[in-house]
């Protein structure tokens, strides 16, 4: 997409949003499945930029802590290596002007 | 069976479907808890960015007058998108008022508020866990803190439900089955707004744009960008299928970004600051992947069960009104203290008779015949609009009769006589399907 020259980083509209940041991780991930994914699409699919690579250890990092909550990643992931529930009562995204 | 219920109905998720639920319950006289896992309801959502005055006025009556709305939607247009430019078509008429902007934080403690004052309990922060099932019937839910026991636990807890998928209520969802979208709220003065969209001080109109194309240089992406005029925001967002963002590798922010920057758009957005970013999941399963809607002590409504009409930017409005028959059928079941699931089956009768079960099969086969055709939607069409007007509005010096027979001629050279044979085939269908529906 060639006019993106003045493009906004996910980081920096995550800086926008209010969280409750639960005390654990909602999102699982089953790193020997994630092992054997090829395309491992969470890496760019995902709209909050909540998975990541490891490049030492070639797992999985999982920052929960930047989840919009969307579900898409649960949907998505080829392996179905993703346990995805809910943060925590009161916990997560708080979105006040959407 | 020997259970102690602690409340009539159960109603899992205060959006605009549980509230609805929760409200025609209290209204029939019956006691109804409504849960949600937010610490304040709204908060978890987000949508393009306007609800719908007839079905807000059969659910809230005359606390509709009451709605703290930021401007009355009567501008609507749709635009083609090239990568450089853009072909639009404008709707605009004072008189029309049917649509509301409205922040989904808002309208949901508004909403509550009317709920509560209608007798309806509030619990807020509380996340159910799962569902108590008994005998074969559910009979409750299981939060952090407590347990809620009812004969009626109504389903109105998102597009993720996962209490629907503990149940098996629903075919599990493929990424070709749901849009993922993102949006921007953009902080603009209020007068800046007025200036640049036309708009009156007072609030009593606002517009909002659909935009269609796909940038020229990716595969074909099933996606449409959205904006809309708030009081001093804009909303601006794009929803795509998250099957075309996962095979192609594509973050729908990038999408977002390439509106942004586009010629159309930019100069709308201009010295805007983003005020909040949100992501949100829209179900496209519709009629032909419809959940199982009741089971023994269940009722599933709104997104939860897949009631959306994409093509008509439809949902707020199934949601109201299926939580509202959600709520009707709870109140019969309670009277006849009949709880099984061919009793609650009078569920889907109401839908069937109701808008809903009609559209949702006027249009079960449209979303898939455009998407099947999105290549020549997104990557094609807008350009071939383009050609066409540069010839009506270019005084070249050229014949005119040469220009459009040669316009006429691209069509058949620029790709095989099947592919325009197969547009033109869906584009007949969907029509036909929409002149024999319901």
């Amino acid at each position: 997409m060639k006019n993106n020259e003045d493009k906004k980083s996910i980081q920096d509209k995550l800086a926008t949003i209010k969280y409750n940041c639960d005390s654990k991780t909602h999102l699982i991930v089953d790193q020997k499945k994630c092992a054997k994914c090829k395309d491992k699409p969470c890496l760019t699919v995902c709209p909050a930029k909540v998975y990541s690579l490891d490049e030492n250890t070639n797992e999985i990092v999982v920052q929960y802590e930047n989840c919009l909550e969307c579900g898409a990643c649960r949907l998505f992931c080829p392996k179905g290596a993703i346990d995805w529930n809910y943060p925590s009562s009161g916990c997560g995204v708080i979105f006040k002007n959407s | 069976m020997d259970i102690n219920y602690n409340t009539d109905v159960i109603v899992v998720g205060a959006g605009p479907c549980g509230v609805s639920a929760a409200l025609e319950v209290a209204r029939g006289g019956k006691k109804v808890v409504l849960i949600d896992r937010a610490k304040y309801a709204g908060s978890k959502n987000m949508y393009g960015g306007a609800i719908y005055k007839t079905a807000l006025q059969e659910i809230f009556q005359e606390d509709f007058e009451t709605l703290p709305y930021e401007r009355i939607i009567n501008s609507h247009s749709w635009a083609f998108l090239t990568d450089t430019g853009s072909c639009s078509i404008t709707f605009q008429d004072e008189t029309n008022s049917e649509a509301y902007a409205i922040k989904r934080f808002n309208l949901e403690k508004w909403m509550i508020e009317i709920a509560k004052k209608k007798g309806v309990y509030f619990a807020p922060n509380t996340l159910v866990k799962k569902l108590i099932q008994k005998d074969g019937y559910v009979v409750g839910v299981e939060t952090e803190l407590e347990e809620y026991y009812a004969p009626i636990v109504i389903l109105a807890d998102g597009v993720n439900s996962l209490l629907a998928k503990e149940l098996n209520l629903r075919e599990k969802y493929q990424p070709k089955d749901v849009i993922l979208s993102v949006k921007e709220t953009i902080k603009l003065d209020k007068k800046t707004i007025e200036e640049r969209f036309n708009l009156k001080e007072d609030l009593t109109n606002g517009v909002t744009k659909m935009y269609l194309g796909n940038p020229k240089d990716t595969n074909a992406i099933f996606m449409m960008g959205f904006l809309y005029t708030f009081k001093d925001t804009l909303m601006l967002g794009v929803g795509a299928n998250l099957a075309d963002l996962a095979k192609n590798k594509l973050n729908i922010n990038d999408l977002l970004e390439y509106l942004k920057n586009h010629n159309d758009i930019k100069p709308l957005i201009k010295d805007g600051q983003i005020l909040e970013y949100s992501a949100h999941l829209i179900p496209e399963t519709g009629y032909n992947k419809m959940p199982k809607l009741t089971d023994n002590g269940v009722i599933i409504a709104g997104d939860a069960a897949g009631f959306i009409n994409s093509v008509h930017f439809e949902g707020t409005n199934y949601a109201l009104i299926s939580g509202k028959l959600a709520g009707k059928t709870a109140l019969s079941a309670l009277e006849n203290s009949n709880y099984s699931q061919g009793f609650l089956s009078l569920y889907k009768k109401e839908l069937d008779k109701s808008f809903i079960l009609k559209d949702l099969y006027t249009y079960r086969n449209i979303i898939d015949r455009l998407y099947d055709r999105r290549s020549s939607i997104m990557n094609y069409y807008p350009y071939k609009i383009k050609e066409f007007f540069e010839i009506v509005t270019s005084a070249n010096c050229k014949s005119k009769s040469v220009q459009f027979r040669n316009y006429l001629l691209s069509f058949l050279k620029d790709r095989n006589l099947k592919e325009l044979v197969k547009d033109g085939f869906a584009a007949f269908r969907c029509v036909l399907d929409i002149f024999f529906g319901r």
